[in-house]
Protein backbone atom coordinates (compact mmCIF):
# COMPACT_ATOMS: atom_id res chain seq x y z
CA UNK A 1 0.00 0.00 0.00
CA UNK A 2 1.19 3.44 -0.77
CA UNK A 3 0.10 6.54 1.05
CA UNK A 4 0.24 9.78 -0.86
CA UNK A 5 -0.31 13.04 0.84
CA UNK A 6 -0.50 16.57 -0.44
CA UNK A 7 0.49 18.32 2.72
CA UNK A 8 3.19 17.40 5.18
CA UNK A 9 0.66 17.59 7.94
CA UNK A 10 -0.53 14.30 9.31
CA UNK A 11 1.58 11.86 7.40
CA UNK A 12 4.23 11.16 10.04
CA UNK A 13 1.46 11.04 12.56
CA UNK A 14 -0.44 8.57 10.42
CA UNK A 15 2.64 6.38 10.32
CA UNK A 16 3.37 6.79 13.99
CA UNK A 17 -0.14 5.73 14.93
CA UNK A 18 0.42 2.18 13.64
CA UNK A 19 3.09 1.33 16.14
CA UNK A 20 1.37 3.78 18.53
CA UNK A 21 4.42 5.92 19.17
CA UNK A 22 2.73 9.18 19.85
CA UNK A 23 -0.58 8.08 21.28
CA UNK A 24 -3.78 8.15 19.28
CA UNK A 25 -6.07 11.15 19.19
CA UNK A 26 -8.95 8.69 19.25
CA UNK A 27 -10.09 5.35 17.86
CA UNK A 28 -7.95 2.26 17.83
CA UNK A 29 -5.66 0.13 15.75
CA UNK A 30 -6.58 -3.31 14.48
CA UNK A 31 -3.94 -5.63 13.12
CA UNK A 32 -4.94 -8.89 11.50
CA UNK A 33 -8.29 -8.56 13.23
CA UNK A 34 -6.64 -8.19 16.63
CA UNK A 35 -7.06 -4.98 18.58
CA UNK A 36 -3.52 -3.83 19.31
CA UNK A 37 -4.44 -0.42 20.70
CA UNK A 38 -2.40 0.29 23.77
CA UNK A 39 -0.17 -2.73 23.21
CA UNK A 40 3.48 -1.96 23.73
CA UNK A 41 5.28 -1.21 20.50
CA UNK A 42 7.88 -3.81 21.41
CA UNK A 43 5.29 -6.56 21.14
CA UNK A 44 3.95 -5.49 17.78
CA UNK A 45 5.30 -6.91 14.59
CA UNK A 46 6.22 -3.56 13.08
CA UNK A 47 9.28 -1.99 11.51
CA UNK A 48 9.73 1.57 10.42
CA UNK A 49 12.05 3.53 8.15
CA UNK A 50 12.18 7.28 8.51
CA UNK A 51 12.81 10.11 6.14
CA UNK A 52 15.98 10.99 8.06
CA UNK A 53 18.61 8.29 7.98
CA UNK A 54 18.14 6.77 11.41
CA UNK A 55 20.78 4.27 12.47
CA UNK A 56 22.46 3.67 15.79
CA UNK A 57 25.58 5.80 15.31
CA UNK A 58 27.68 3.93 17.85
CA UNK A 59 27.12 0.51 16.26
CA UNK A 60 28.65 -0.83 13.07
CA UNK A 61 26.40 -1.51 10.09
CA UNK A 62 26.43 -5.21 10.90
CA UNK A 63 25.40 -4.60 14.50
CA UNK A 64 22.80 -2.10 13.38
CA UNK A 65 21.12 -4.63 11.13
CA UNK A 66 21.52 -7.38 13.70
CA UNK A 67 20.17 -5.37 16.63
CA UNK A 68 16.45 -6.22 16.32
CA UNK A 69 17.32 -9.92 16.03
CA UNK A 70 19.73 -9.78 18.92
CA UNK A 71 17.10 -8.17 21.13
CA UNK A 72 14.64 -10.87 20.11
CA UNK A 73 17.16 -13.50 21.18
CA UNK A 74 17.72 -15.10 17.80
CA UNK A 75 20.53 -17.65 17.57
CA UNK A 76 23.89 -16.34 16.49
CA UNK A 77 24.27 -18.19 13.19
CA UNK A 78 20.68 -17.37 12.28
CA UNK A 79 21.38 -13.67 12.93
CA UNK A 80 24.45 -13.86 10.77
CA UNK A 81 22.59 -15.56 7.94
CA UNK A 82 19.76 -13.06 7.95
CA UNK A 83 22.01 -10.01 8.27
CA UNK A 84 24.08 -11.21 5.32
CA UNK A 85 20.93 -11.85 3.33
CA UNK A 86 19.47 -8.38 4.04
CA UNK A 87 22.81 -6.73 3.35
CA UNK A 88 23.09 -8.56 0.04
CA UNK A 89 19.58 -7.53 -0.90
CA UNK A 90 20.45 -3.88 -0.34
CA UNK A 91 23.99 -4.12 -1.72
CA UNK A 92 25.78 -3.08 1.45
CA UNK A 93 27.53 -6.38 2.20
CA UNK A 94 30.94 -4.74 1.73
CA UNK A 95 30.14 -2.02 4.28
CA UNK A 96 29.19 -4.18 7.25
CA UNK A 97 32.22 -3.22 9.34
CA UNK A 98 31.77 0.51 8.98
CA UNK A 99 30.01 2.94 11.24
CA UNK A 100 26.92 4.70 9.85
CA UNK A 101 28.74 8.04 9.92
CA UNK A 102 31.26 6.65 7.44
CA UNK A 103 28.57 5.95 4.86
CA UNK A 104 26.97 8.14 2.22
CA UNK A 105 23.35 9.15 2.61
CA UNK A 106 22.12 6.45 0.28
CA UNK A 107 24.10 3.77 2.07
CA UNK A 108 22.83 4.95 5.43
CA UNK A 109 19.27 4.65 4.25
CA UNK A 110 20.04 1.20 2.83
CA UNK A 111 21.30 0.22 6.24
CA UNK A 112 18.11 1.51 7.87
CA UNK A 113 15.97 -0.39 5.37
CA UNK A 114 17.99 -3.56 5.89
CA UNK A 115 17.39 -3.27 9.64
CA UNK A 116 13.67 -2.94 9.01
CA UNK A 117 13.62 -5.92 6.64
CA UNK A 118 15.63 -8.28 8.77
CA UNK A 119 12.89 -8.57 11.37
CA UNK A 120 10.39 -10.07 8.89
CA UNK A 121 7.55 -8.10 10.37
CA UNK A 122 3.91 -8.15 9.40
CA UNK A 123 3.83 -4.42 8.86
CA UNK A 124 6.62 -2.36 7.37
CA UNK A 125 6.24 1.42 7.52
CA UNK A 126 8.29 3.70 5.29
CA UNK A 127 7.84 7.38 5.95
CA UNK A 128 9.12 9.13 2.81
CA UNK A 129 12.27 7.02 2.85
CA UNK A 130 13.79 8.46 -0.30
CA UNK A 131 13.04 12.12 0.12
CA UNK A 132 16.45 13.08 1.50
CA UNK A 133 18.38 11.32 -1.23
CA UNK A 134 19.59 12.89 -4.42
CA UNK A 135 17.78 12.22 -7.64
CA UNK A 136 19.88 9.40 -9.08
CA UNK A 137 20.04 7.47 -5.84
CA UNK A 138 16.34 7.90 -5.34
CA UNK A 139 15.57 6.39 -8.73
CA UNK A 140 17.94 3.53 -8.11
CA UNK A 141 16.68 2.69 -4.64
CA UNK A 142 13.05 3.04 -5.66
CA UNK A 143 13.43 0.37 -8.30
CA UNK A 144 15.19 -1.95 -5.89
CA UNK A 145 12.61 -1.35 -3.19
CA UNK A 146 9.84 -2.25 -5.57
CA UNK A 147 11.47 -5.61 -6.27
CA UNK A 148 12.14 -6.24 -2.59
CA UNK A 149 8.56 -5.47 -1.61
CA UNK A 150 7.16 -7.73 -4.28
CA UNK A 151 9.01 -10.71 -2.84
CA UNK A 152 7.73 -10.14 0.67
CA UNK A 153 4.49 -11.15 2.26
CA UNK A 154 4.29 -8.35 4.79
CA UNK A 155 2.18 -5.27 4.35
CA UNK A 156 4.24 -2.30 3.32
CA UNK A 157 2.99 1.22 4.00
CA UNK A 158 4.96 3.74 2.03
CA UNK A 159 4.24 7.42 2.40
CA UNK A 160 5.27 9.97 -0.18
CA UNK A 161 4.39 13.38 -1.52
CA UNK A 162 5.38 12.44 -5.05
CA UNK A 163 2.67 11.16 -7.38
CA UNK A 164 5.28 9.59 -9.65
CA UNK A 165 6.67 7.56 -6.80
CA UNK A 166 3.20 6.35 -5.87
CA UNK A 167 2.49 5.34 -9.45
CA UNK A 168 5.75 3.45 -9.77
CA UNK A 169 5.15 1.45 -6.62
CA UNK A 170 1.61 0.57 -7.59
CA UNK A 171 -0.47 -1.51 -5.20
CA UNK A 172 -3.13 0.24 -3.17
CA UNK A 173 -3.13 3.90 -2.40
CA UNK A 174 -4.59 6.14 0.25
CA UNK A 175 -4.67 9.79 -0.74
CA UNK A 176 -4.52 12.07 2.27
CA UNK A 177 -4.76 15.77 2.76
CA UNK A 178 -4.39 17.61 6.04
CA UNK A 179 -4.69 14.39 7.99
CA UNK A 180 -7.86 13.19 6.29
CA UNK A 181 -8.25 10.28 3.93
CA UNK A 182 -9.64 11.57 0.66
CA UNK A 183 -9.72 8.43 -1.43
CA UNK A 184 -8.31 4.92 -1.43
CA UNK A 185 -8.14 2.10 -3.92
CA UNK A 186 -5.81 0.50 -6.47
CA UNK A 187 -3.24 3.11 -7.42
CA UNK A 188 -3.85 3.25 -11.18
CA UNK A 189 -7.59 3.32 -10.59
CA UNK A 190 -7.32 6.32 -8.25
CA UNK A 191 -4.95 8.07 -10.62
CA UNK A 192 -7.35 7.70 -13.53
CA UNK A 193 -10.48 8.50 -11.55
CA UNK A 194 -9.69 11.00 -8.82
CA UNK A 195 -12.90 11.34 -6.84
CA UNK A 196 -12.54 15.04 -6.12
CA UNK A 197 -10.60 18.06 -7.32
CA UNK A 198 -8.44 17.78 -4.19
CA UNK A 199 -7.42 14.23 -5.03
CA UNK A 200 -6.66 15.27 -8.59
CA UNK A 201 -4.50 18.10 -7.26
CA UNK A 202 -2.60 15.91 -4.83
CA UNK A 203 -2.16 13.09 -7.30
CA UNK A 204 -0.77 15.09 -10.22
CA UNK A 205 2.70 16.39 -10.83
CA UNK A 206 2.88 19.05 -12.19
CA UNK A 207 -0.44 20.12 -10.64
CA UNK A 208 -3.55 19.39 -12.64
CA UNK A 209 -4.94 22.34 -14.61
CA UNK A 210 -8.40 23.61 -13.83
CA UNK A 211 -10.48 25.78 -16.11
CA UNK A 212 -13.88 27.13 -15.03
CA UNK A 213 -16.59 26.00 -17.43
CA UNK A 214 -20.26 26.67 -17.96
CA UNK A 215 -22.66 24.36 -19.79
CA UNK A 216 -25.64 26.03 -21.46
CA UNK A 217 -27.74 25.52 -24.62
CA UNK A 218 -25.72 22.58 -25.90
CA UNK A 219 -22.45 24.44 -25.67
CA UNK A 220 -19.61 24.56 -23.17
CA UNK A 221 -18.05 27.91 -22.37
CA UNK A 222 -14.42 27.49 -21.21
CA UNK A 223 -13.24 30.45 -19.22
CA UNK A 224 -14.71 33.66 -20.61
CA UNK A 225 -14.25 33.49 -24.35
CA UNK A 226 -13.96 30.02 -25.76
CA UNK A 227 -17.15 28.13 -26.63
CA UNK A 228 -17.09 24.51 -27.78
CA UNK A 229 -20.01 22.28 -28.75
CA UNK A 230 -21.28 19.93 -26.03
CA UNK A 231 -20.53 16.52 -27.51
CA UNK A 232 -18.57 13.33 -26.89
CA UNK A 233 -18.09 12.65 -23.17
CA UNK A 234 -19.43 16.08 -22.34
CA UNK A 235 -22.78 15.35 -23.95
CA UNK A 236 -24.48 14.15 -20.76
CA UNK A 237 -23.75 17.21 -18.67
CA UNK A 238 -26.65 19.17 -17.18
CA UNK A 239 -26.53 22.93 -17.69
CA UNK A 240 -24.59 24.64 -14.89
CA UNK A 241 -21.15 25.59 -13.57
CA UNK A 242 -18.30 23.07 -13.61
CA UNK A 243 -14.58 22.86 -13.19
CA UNK A 244 -12.79 21.16 -16.03
CA UNK A 245 -9.50 19.52 -15.16
CA UNK A 246 -6.77 18.29 -17.44
CA UNK A 247 -3.35 16.93 -16.62
CA UNK A 248 -0.43 18.70 -18.24
CA UNK A 249 0.55 15.63 -20.29
CA UNK A 250 -2.75 15.85 -22.20
CA UNK A 251 -2.03 19.40 -23.33
CA UNK A 252 -0.22 19.50 -26.67
CA UNK A 253 1.52 22.19 -28.62
CA UNK A 254 0.36 20.83 -31.95
CA UNK A 255 -3.13 20.45 -33.40
CA UNK A 256 -3.93 16.98 -34.80
CA UNK A 257 -7.57 17.52 -35.78
CA UNK A 258 -9.36 16.08 -32.73
CA UNK A 259 -7.82 18.63 -30.41
CA UNK A 260 -10.46 21.23 -30.85
CA UNK A 261 -9.85 23.16 -27.65
CA UNK A 262 -7.17 25.77 -27.88
CA UNK A 263 -5.61 27.83 -25.10
CA UNK A 264 -3.41 30.79 -25.99
CA UNK A 265 -1.42 32.68 -23.47
CA UNK A 266 1.87 34.25 -22.49
CA UNK A 267 4.58 31.98 -21.08
CA UNK A 268 5.42 32.68 -17.43
CA UNK A 269 8.10 30.08 -16.98
CA UNK A 270 9.46 27.16 -18.87
CA UNK A 271 11.03 24.42 -16.79
CA UNK A 272 13.21 21.78 -18.35
CA UNK A 273 12.91 18.55 -16.43
CA UNK A 274 15.07 15.82 -17.90
CA UNK A 275 13.45 14.83 -21.18
CA UNK A 276 10.40 17.09 -20.84
CA UNK A 277 9.72 20.79 -20.73
CA UNK A 278 6.95 22.16 -18.54
CA UNK A 279 5.49 25.35 -19.91
CA UNK A 280 3.70 27.50 -17.37
CA UNK A 281 1.41 30.00 -19.05
CA UNK A 282 -1.77 31.87 -18.33
CA UNK A 283 -5.02 31.65 -20.23
CA UNK A 284 -7.47 34.41 -19.24
CA UNK A 285 -5.74 34.78 -15.86
CA UNK A 286 -5.99 31.03 -15.22
CA UNK A 287 -2.52 29.54 -14.66
CA UNK A 288 -1.96 26.40 -16.74
CA UNK A 289 0.93 23.99 -17.22
CA UNK A 290 1.58 22.07 -20.40
CA UNK A 291 4.10 19.30 -20.80
CA UNK A 292 6.14 19.17 -23.97
CA UNK A 293 8.40 16.32 -25.00
CA UNK A 294 12.02 17.22 -25.52
CA UNK A 295 14.03 20.16 -24.34
CA UNK A 296 12.87 23.55 -25.59
CA UNK A 297 13.91 27.01 -24.61
CA UNK A 298 11.08 29.50 -24.43
CA UNK A 299 11.29 33.14 -23.48
CA UNK A 300 9.10 34.62 -20.78
CA UNK A 301 6.17 36.44 -22.37
CA UNK A 302 6.17 34.50 -25.68
CA UNK A 303 2.70 33.44 -26.66
CA UNK A 304 2.03 29.71 -26.92
CA UNK A 305 -0.96 27.90 -28.34
CA UNK A 306 -1.88 24.69 -26.60
CA UNK A 307 -4.40 22.18 -27.92
CA UNK A 308 -6.34 19.40 -26.36
CA UNK A 309 -9.05 16.91 -27.08
CA UNK A 310 -12.23 17.90 -25.18
CA UNK A 311 -12.66 14.19 -24.38
CA UNK A 312 -9.55 14.41 -22.19
CA UNK A 313 -11.28 16.70 -19.72
CA UNK A 314 -12.06 15.59 -16.20
CA UNK A 315 -15.31 17.25 -15.28
CA UNK A 316 -15.81 18.15 -11.64
CA UNK A 317 -19.02 19.55 -10.18
CA UNK A 318 -19.27 22.84 -8.35
CA UNK A 319 -18.53 21.14 -5.02
CA UNK A 320 -15.52 19.28 -6.43
CA UNK A 321 -16.92 15.78 -7.10
CA UNK A 322 -15.89 13.89 -10.25
CA UNK A 323 -18.65 13.69 -12.84
CA UNK A 324 -16.93 12.70 -16.08
CA UNK A 325 -13.57 11.02 -16.40
CA UNK A 326 -11.62 10.31 -19.55
CA UNK A 327 -10.78 7.02 -17.74
CA UNK A 328 -8.22 5.52 -20.00
CA UNK A 329 -4.66 4.74 -19.39
CA UNK A 330 -2.30 7.40 -20.56
CA UNK B 1 53.40 44.95 9.83
CA UNK B 2 49.80 44.43 10.81
CA UNK B 3 50.54 40.83 11.57
CA UNK B 4 53.30 41.91 13.92
CA UNK B 5 51.10 44.34 15.85
CA UNK B 6 48.63 41.61 16.38
CA UNK B 7 51.29 39.23 17.60
CA UNK B 8 52.60 41.80 20.05
CA UNK B 9 49.12 42.44 21.40
CA UNK B 10 48.52 38.76 21.81
CA UNK B 11 51.83 38.28 23.57
CA UNK B 12 51.04 41.12 25.98
CA UNK B 13 47.69 39.56 26.72
CA UNK B 14 49.28 36.20 27.33
CA UNK B 15 51.89 37.65 29.64
CA UNK B 16 49.29 39.49 31.72
CA UNK B 17 47.20 36.36 31.86
CA UNK B 18 49.99 34.07 32.86
CA UNK B 19 51.81 36.43 35.20
CA UNK B 20 50.00 35.42 38.39
CA UNK B 21 50.32 31.76 37.53
CA UNK B 22 53.97 32.20 36.72
CA UNK B 23 54.50 34.01 40.00
CA UNK B 24 52.77 31.23 41.90
CA UNK B 25 54.92 28.56 40.30
CA UNK B 26 57.98 30.68 40.88
CA UNK B 27 57.15 31.08 44.57
CA UNK B 28 56.48 27.40 45.02
CA UNK B 29 60.13 26.62 44.25
CA UNK B 30 61.54 29.18 46.68
CA UNK B 31 62.01 29.06 50.40
CA UNK B 32 59.77 31.27 52.49
CA UNK B 33 62.76 33.37 53.48
CA UNK B 34 63.63 34.05 49.87
CA UNK B 35 60.07 34.96 49.00
CA UNK B 36 59.98 37.53 51.77
CA UNK B 37 63.47 38.97 51.31
CA UNK B 38 64.35 39.41 47.63
CA UNK B 39 62.55 40.14 44.38
CA UNK B 40 63.69 37.78 41.65
CA UNK B 41 62.09 36.28 38.57
CA UNK B 42 63.69 32.87 39.04
CA UNK B 43 64.33 31.09 42.33
CA UNK B 44 67.88 31.60 43.61
CA UNK B 45 67.92 28.44 45.70
CA UNK B 46 65.69 26.11 43.70
CA UNK B 47 63.92 23.72 46.10
CA UNK B 48 61.39 20.92 46.03
CA UNK B 49 60.99 21.13 49.77
CA UNK B 50 57.58 22.79 49.63
CA UNK B 51 56.15 19.97 47.50
CA UNK B 52 57.83 17.35 49.62
CA UNK B 53 56.24 18.92 52.65
CA UNK B 54 52.76 18.73 51.15
CA UNK B 55 53.09 15.11 50.10
CA UNK B 56 54.43 14.01 53.47
CA UNK B 57 52.38 16.10 55.89
CA UNK B 58 48.97 14.45 56.40
CA UNK B 59 47.34 17.74 57.36
CA UNK B 60 48.14 18.92 53.81
CA UNK B 61 47.57 15.87 51.64
CA UNK B 62 44.38 14.75 53.33
CA UNK B 63 42.98 18.07 52.15
CA UNK B 64 43.44 16.91 48.58
CA UNK B 65 41.99 13.52 49.32
CA UNK B 66 38.96 15.06 50.97
CA UNK B 67 38.42 17.47 48.11
CA UNK B 68 38.67 14.75 45.51
CA UNK B 69 36.31 12.56 47.49
CA UNK B 70 33.46 15.00 47.58
CA UNK B 71 34.10 16.26 44.06
CA UNK B 72 33.94 12.71 42.69
CA UNK B 73 30.85 11.95 44.76
CA UNK B 74 29.19 15.12 43.61
CA UNK B 75 29.96 14.49 39.95
CA UNK B 76 28.59 10.96 40.13
CA UNK B 77 25.43 11.99 41.98
CA UNK B 78 24.81 14.97 39.71
CA UNK B 79 25.15 12.87 36.56
CA UNK B 80 23.00 9.99 37.81
CA UNK B 81 20.23 12.35 38.80
CA UNK B 82 20.51 14.70 35.85
CA UNK B 83 20.60 12.09 33.06
CA UNK B 84 17.01 10.85 33.50
CA UNK B 85 15.78 14.37 34.29
CA UNK B 86 17.34 15.80 31.16
CA UNK B 87 15.88 12.93 29.10
CA UNK B 88 12.45 13.75 30.47
CA UNK B 89 12.78 17.42 29.66
CA UNK B 90 14.08 16.78 26.17
CA UNK B 91 11.60 14.07 25.14
CA UNK B 92 8.30 14.65 26.90
CA UNK B 93 5.83 17.46 27.27
CA UNK B 94 4.21 17.73 30.63
CA UNK B 95 2.34 20.36 32.57
CA UNK B 96 4.67 23.20 33.48
CA UNK B 97 7.74 21.63 31.91
CA UNK B 98 9.04 24.92 30.54
CA UNK B 99 8.60 26.72 33.84
CA UNK B 100 10.18 23.95 35.78
CA UNK B 101 13.11 23.86 33.41
CA UNK B 102 13.68 27.56 33.91
CA UNK B 103 13.15 27.32 37.63
CA UNK B 104 16.00 24.82 37.74
CA UNK B 105 18.34 27.49 36.47
CA UNK B 106 17.19 30.05 39.01
CA UNK B 107 18.76 27.81 41.65
CA UNK B 108 22.06 28.88 40.23
CA UNK B 109 21.20 32.53 40.63
CA UNK B 110 21.20 32.51 44.41
CA UNK B 111 24.61 32.99 46.02
CA UNK B 112 25.78 29.90 47.89
CA UNK B 113 25.97 31.94 51.09
CA UNK B 114 22.17 32.03 51.14
CA UNK B 115 22.09 28.28 51.66
CA UNK B 116 24.87 28.23 54.17
CA UNK B 117 22.82 28.57 57.29
CA UNK B 118 20.12 26.02 56.45
CA UNK B 119 22.69 23.47 55.33
CA UNK B 120 24.84 24.00 58.39
CA UNK B 121 21.98 23.67 60.80
CA UNK B 122 20.35 20.77 58.97
CA UNK B 123 23.53 18.73 58.63
CA UNK B 124 24.32 19.16 62.30
CA UNK B 125 20.85 17.93 63.17
CA UNK B 126 21.00 14.82 61.02
CA UNK B 127 24.64 14.12 61.80
CA UNK B 128 26.04 14.70 58.34
CA UNK B 129 28.26 17.56 59.43
CA UNK B 130 31.93 17.15 58.51
CA UNK B 131 31.41 14.32 56.01
CA UNK B 132 32.29 14.21 52.30
CA UNK B 133 28.76 13.30 51.31
CA UNK B 134 27.48 16.44 53.04
CA UNK B 135 29.55 18.69 50.82
CA UNK B 136 28.77 16.60 47.75
CA UNK B 137 25.03 16.90 48.38
CA UNK B 138 25.25 20.61 49.07
CA UNK B 139 27.02 21.15 45.77
CA UNK B 140 24.31 19.18 44.00
CA UNK B 141 22.02 22.10 44.64
CA UNK B 142 23.98 24.03 42.04
CA UNK B 143 25.37 21.26 39.90
CA UNK B 144 22.23 19.23 39.21
CA UNK B 145 20.37 22.12 37.53
CA UNK B 146 23.42 22.96 35.49
CA UNK B 147 23.89 19.33 34.53
CA UNK B 148 20.24 19.02 33.51
CA UNK B 149 20.56 22.10 31.33
CA UNK B 150 23.71 20.99 29.58
CA UNK B 151 22.56 17.39 29.09
CA UNK B 152 19.15 18.48 27.84
CA UNK B 153 20.87 20.49 25.12
CA UNK B 154 22.94 17.54 24.02
CA UNK B 155 20.00 15.14 24.17
CA UNK B 156 17.79 17.40 22.10
CA UNK B 157 20.46 17.20 19.42
CA UNK B 158 19.73 13.48 19.08
CA UNK B 159 16.73 12.88 16.81
CA UNK B 160 13.71 11.48 18.57
CA UNK B 161 13.40 8.95 15.76
CA UNK B 162 16.38 7.07 17.16
CA UNK B 163 14.40 6.43 20.34
CA UNK B 164 11.36 5.35 18.35
CA UNK B 165 13.38 3.07 16.10
CA UNK B 166 14.96 1.45 19.12
CA UNK B 167 11.59 0.80 20.74
CA UNK B 168 10.22 -0.57 17.46
CA UNK B 169 13.29 -2.79 17.22
CA UNK B 170 12.36 -4.15 20.62
CA UNK B 171 14.78 -2.40 22.95
CA UNK B 172 13.59 -1.96 26.51
CA UNK B 173 14.05 1.54 27.88
CA UNK B 174 16.99 0.80 30.21
CA UNK B 175 18.76 -1.16 27.52
CA UNK B 176 18.22 1.54 24.93
CA UNK B 177 19.33 4.25 27.34
CA UNK B 178 22.55 2.55 28.33
CA UNK B 179 23.62 0.92 25.07
CA UNK B 180 22.39 3.38 22.44
CA UNK B 181 21.61 6.71 23.98
CA UNK B 182 24.46 7.27 26.40
CA UNK B 183 27.15 6.57 23.79
CA UNK B 184 25.43 9.18 21.61
CA UNK B 185 25.81 11.94 24.18
CA UNK B 186 29.24 10.90 25.43
CA UNK B 187 30.63 14.35 24.75
CA UNK B 188 27.79 15.95 26.67
CA UNK B 189 28.37 13.73 29.64
CA UNK B 190 32.08 14.57 29.57
CA UNK B 191 31.38 18.29 29.47
CA UNK B 192 28.79 18.03 32.22
CA UNK B 193 31.17 16.08 34.40
CA UNK B 194 33.77 18.74 33.79
CA UNK B 195 31.43 21.55 34.84
CA UNK B 196 30.36 19.68 37.97
CA UNK B 197 33.96 18.96 38.78
CA UNK B 198 35.01 22.55 38.26
CA UNK B 199 32.30 24.07 40.39
CA UNK B 200 32.76 21.62 43.17
CA UNK B 201 36.53 21.86 43.09
CA UNK B 202 36.73 25.64 43.35
CA UNK B 203 33.80 26.20 45.68
CA UNK B 204 35.12 27.27 49.06
CA UNK B 205 32.33 28.71 51.15
CA UNK B 206 30.05 25.69 51.52
CA UNK B 207 32.93 23.24 51.59
CA UNK B 208 34.65 25.09 54.39
CA UNK B 209 31.61 25.75 56.52
CA UNK B 210 30.15 22.27 56.32
CA UNK B 211 33.39 20.57 57.35
CA UNK B 212 35.62 20.79 60.40
CA UNK B 213 38.38 18.20 60.57
CA UNK B 214 37.58 14.90 58.91
CA UNK B 215 36.42 16.20 55.55
CA UNK B 216 38.30 19.46 55.40
CA UNK B 217 38.98 20.35 51.74
CA UNK B 218 42.32 21.62 50.45
CA UNK B 219 40.97 25.11 49.84
CA UNK B 220 40.07 25.35 53.49
CA UNK B 221 43.47 24.01 54.53
CA UNK B 222 45.11 26.69 52.46
CA UNK B 223 43.31 29.47 54.25
CA UNK B 224 44.45 28.22 57.65
CA UNK B 225 48.19 28.02 57.37
CA UNK B 226 49.23 30.69 59.77
CA UNK B 227 51.56 28.97 62.20
CA UNK B 228 53.68 30.18 65.08
CA UNK B 229 56.47 31.05 62.66
CA UNK B 230 54.17 33.13 60.47
CA UNK B 231 52.74 32.29 57.02
CA UNK B 232 54.27 29.37 55.16
CA UNK B 233 54.36 31.19 51.82
CA UNK B 234 56.32 28.54 49.97
CA UNK B 235 54.08 25.70 51.08
CA UNK B 236 51.02 27.73 50.23
CA UNK B 237 52.31 28.41 46.73
CA UNK B 238 53.06 24.74 46.15
CA UNK B 239 49.57 23.84 47.35
CA UNK B 240 48.14 26.39 44.95
CA UNK B 241 50.01 24.87 42.01
CA UNK B 242 48.83 21.38 42.95
CA UNK B 243 45.24 22.63 43.19
CA UNK B 244 45.32 23.85 39.61
CA UNK B 245 46.65 20.62 38.17
CA UNK B 246 43.50 18.44 38.39
CA UNK B 247 41.46 21.18 36.71
CA UNK B 248 44.00 21.47 33.92
CA UNK B 249 43.94 17.70 33.37
CA UNK B 250 40.16 17.58 33.17
CA UNK B 251 40.07 20.53 30.78
CA UNK B 252 42.50 18.66 28.54
CA UNK B 253 40.07 15.78 28.19
CA UNK B 254 37.04 17.87 27.25
CA UNK B 255 38.85 20.67 25.39
CA UNK B 256 37.06 19.93 22.11
CA UNK B 257 33.59 20.14 23.60
CA UNK B 258 34.06 23.09 25.95
CA UNK B 259 32.44 25.68 23.70
CA UNK B 260 29.40 23.48 23.22
CA UNK B 261 29.21 22.98 26.97
CA UNK B 262 29.29 26.70 27.69
CA UNK B 263 26.42 27.07 25.24
CA UNK B 264 24.60 24.42 27.30
CA UNK B 265 24.83 22.00 24.40
CA UNK B 266 22.83 24.23 22.09
CA UNK B 267 25.16 24.94 19.21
Amino acid sequence: MCCLEGLWLGKPRFCASWPDLTGLPGGGVLMDGKDVTGMSVRQRSVAMVYQQFINYPSLSVYKNIASPLKIAGTAKDEIDRRVQEAARMLHIEHLLDRLPSELSGGQQQRCAIARALVKRVELLLLDEPLVNLDYKLREELREELQQIFERRESIVVYTTTEPTEALMLGGHIIVMHEGRILQHGPTAEVYLNPATTKVAEVFSDPPINFVPAKVENGTVRLGREQVIPQQGRLAGLEPGEYRFGVRSNRLFLGDDGVRTVRFDGPVGLSEINGSETFIHFTYEDVPLVAQEDGVHQRGVGDTVSVYLDPNDFYVFGASGELIVSPARAD
Amino acid sequence: MRMKKRTVALLCYLIFLLLPIYWLVNMSFKTTDEILSVFNLLPENFTWANYAMIFTDPSWYTGYINSMKYVALNTIISLTVALPAAYGFSRYNFLGDKHMFFWLLTNKMAPPAVFLLPFFNFYQTVGLFDTSIAVALAHCLFNVPLAVWILEGFMSGVPKEIDETAFIDGYSFPRFFTTIFIPLIRAGIGVTAFFCFMFSWVELLLARTLTAVNAKPIAATMTRTVSASGMDWGGLAAAGVLTMIPGAIVIWFVRNYMAKGFALGRV
